[in-house]
């Protein structure tokens, strides 16, 4: 159908993908642009947690309402790769206990169901918890299997006419004569060609990098890459994820996944994202932290350790106490028609932001169409890869 | 690693397989200086970063549950992300990195995974089942409730790329689908599944190598499945052999 609107999204992490499944829905003709493949970038490297929001909801309350929203809806639309066996947040110490009085409030505002637990009881259902614990809340959390939750979106997208091409770098954006975008040019890295991809509108999905793409037209997004450190051991020790009762602090949350738990996370701030090396400091701080929470972690053997660039939006102020909510740019505001930016939030709203950018692409383009994804149960992420 | 000292640190030659469209297939090398302690994947992330930018490969997790990095490394099937450059090669030493063998090459490192995937779909193999069956059955089950989990399987394909018989006959499900039915089969007994499984090209393909066992990075136990799967099928067989004697009495 050559009169459908088409539309690039560079970029194939968890927006990108679930940009191109709304948009997919919504008629549109879509192609997605990704240097490497399906979740190469953040995406993949992710804790792999599915916010309930608890951890956001005292300092970040926005942030707070989109998981525990989104957290309802992926865990309908997305099972297929979500473990949901709910999380708990404890307190270890007496700063912990005055934080649970602000954390009980901030629940409650953002609407994210939440229980007081014994500790004994809390010991019951998680064996290996520090058995010094002086109070547990509960919390409807979850862990998903990140490249798994990517390839389900782009599955469903495929299915609905969307093409993805990977391994293909956006070397620069087609511009119009009038500094508008009107496409991307693209490097094929496994073929090794180059060409110029047209479109009614381009959508940057590339979190971290958004910087990169859109100084190729000349306009600028405030993101601020935040790396953070991962690490996990090689024994499933917690059935739930554990948080700890504080305001969102380094290795602070320990996730099962597979047969490990992973503990996280740090928060600095670098200029370049394509390489981000491992401190071996911060390895180490995860494990004294991860310790506390989990004690069994010192019998564990460290199986892996790795580093993701959050893509914040940035001010002025430090990366830790930036919001993890998220914003959809319309760089004609900075003077460029043709090109939008979806930025910051977390692996839990993705499909919100998704929505949000769809709509605003939709609106631009004068299109009437509804958003469907809260409904859309997500194909089989292995029909991906249908040919 | 928990008590690291200063890292030390090594010069290691990469010697990667690179292939580009239909170009003839060649080796690069990278000579690099790593930390033993870093991981193969970190090594092939950086020379794409500050050497080539032209080159492929598949990653995501970088902690052993996607299973997109496997690769040959020094003719071994890796799970790159969690193979510490100590573990293969010595100070000065060589790396020798290629993609998995018995998929198409797309580009360089990066293989084409269509088949394998499509084949465990057919399986219907959940990727989330009730954490009493996403084990292997003769391990410790005593988890109380109904929690759930992920399973072993991060279907990473090593399986296919070990096994000496997965080139015997294009259409050969291949250790890690059929390992697949075995555990559906546990899920949930649907006597459809043997009539998918139970052909040529399925466990009877097999030629008990048990390569695939000894590359998973992932507790699934391949070889073990196919055993137990064939035995499976043959009792599903008698069951149904008996079932029409049965019938067939007057």
């Amino acid at each position: 159908m050559p009169d459908r609107p088409h539309a690039i999204i560079i970029g194939a992490g968890f927006t990108g993908c679930a940009t191109a499944h709304d948009l997919a829905l919504r008629g549109f003709d879509v192609s997605v642009v990704e240097r490497g493949e399906i979740a190469s970038g953040t995406s993949g490297r992710t804790h792999g947690l599915l916010h309930s929001g608890g951890r956001y909801c005292v300092t970040d309350p926005e942030a707070g309402v989109e998981c525990i929203e989104e957290n309802i809806i992926l865990r309908k639309i997305a099972k297929q790769c979500i473990e949901f066996n709910g999380g708990l947040f404890i307190a270890l110490d007496e700063s912990d206990l005055a934080y649970g009085e602000a954390f009980v409030e901030g629940a409650q505002a953002c609407h994210i169901p939440i229980e007081q637990i014994k500790p004994a009881e809390a010991l019951r259902l998680e064996p290996n918890l520090n058995p010094r614990l002086l109070t547990a809340f509960s919390v409807p959390d979850g862990a998903f299997d990140p490249l798994r939750l990517a390839l389900a979106f782009a599955a469903t997208a495929r299915k609905n006419g969307a093409r993805f091409f990977t391994y293909q770098d956006v070397t620069g954006l087609a511009l119009d004569g009038k500094g508008n975008v009107s496409g991307v040019e693209v490097w094929d890295r496994a073929a090794d060609q180059r060409r110029t991809l047209h479109g009614d509108m381009v959508v940057n999905a590339t979190g971290a990098w958004a910087e990169k793409i859109a100084v190729m037209a000349r306009v600028n997004v405030p993101v601020k890459p935040t790396p953070g450190v991962m690490v996990a051991y090689d024994r499933r020790l917690v059935q739930r994820v554990i948080n700890r009762l504080c305001e969102p602090a380094d290795g602070d949350i320990v996730l099962p996944q597979r047969r490990m738990v992973v503990v996280g996370t740090t928060s600095f701030e670098v200029s370049d994202v394509d390489y981000i090396p491992v401190v071996s400091e911060q390895v180490r701080m995860m494990y004294e932290r991860a310790i506390q929470l989990v004690p069994a972690v010192a019998q564990a053997k460290m199986r892996g350790a790795y580093m993701s660039a959050r893509p914040l939006i940035g001010t002025s102020i430090e990366g830790r106490s930036l919001s993890r909510t998220f914003r959809c740019y319309d760089h004609l505001e900075q003077g460029v028609e043709g090109l939008v930016t979806i930025t910051g939030g977390k692996a839990t709203t993705c499909r919100a932001m998704a929505e949000k950018t769809a709509d605003l692409v939709c609106e631009k383009l004068g299109i009437q169409a509804a958003c469907t994804t809260k409904e859309v149960v997500l194909d089989s992420y292995r029909n991906y890869y249908i040919p | 690693m928990k008590n690291k000292p200063v890292p030390e640190k090594w010069t290691v030659t990469f010697i990667v397989s690179r292939q580009k469209g239909q170009g003839k297939r060649h080796f690069e090398q990278f000579n690099l200086e790593v930390d033993p302690e870093e991981y193969v994947l970190d090594g092939i992330e950086r020379i794409w970063a500050f050497h080539d930018r032209s080159l492929t490969f598949r990653h995501a997790c970088h902690h052993s549950t996607c299973g997109a990095c496997g690769m040959l490394v020094n003719g071994v099937e890796k799970l790159t992300c969690i193979t510490p450059i100590r573990s293969v090669t010595k100070d000065s030493g060589t790396l020798r990195v290629e993609p998995l063998r018995n998929f198409p090459v797309v580009s360089d490192l990066a293989v084409d995974m269509a088949s394998f995937y499509l084949n465990l779909e057919k399986a219907q193999f959940s990727q989330v089942a009730p954490i009493q069956n996403a084990s292997l059955p003769f391990e410790d089950q005593s988890m109380e409730g109904d929690l759930e989990r992920l399973v072993d399987c991060i279907e990473c394909g090593m399986c296919v790329s070990a096994c000496p018989a997965a080139h015997t006959s294009s259409g050969y499900l291949g250790p890690g689908a059929l390992a697949a039915f075995q555990h559906s089969l546990n899920q949930k007994n649907d006597p459809r599944l043997y009539d998918l499984v139970d052909c040529h090209d399925g466990p009877w393909r097999c030629h008990n190598a048990f390569e695939c066992s000894a590359v998973c990075p992932s507790n699934v136990d391949p070889a073990w499945r196919i055993m137990n799967l064939r035995r499976k099928i043959v009792s599903h067989r008698l069951r149904r052999l008996f079932k029409r004697r049965e019938a067939a009495k007057p």
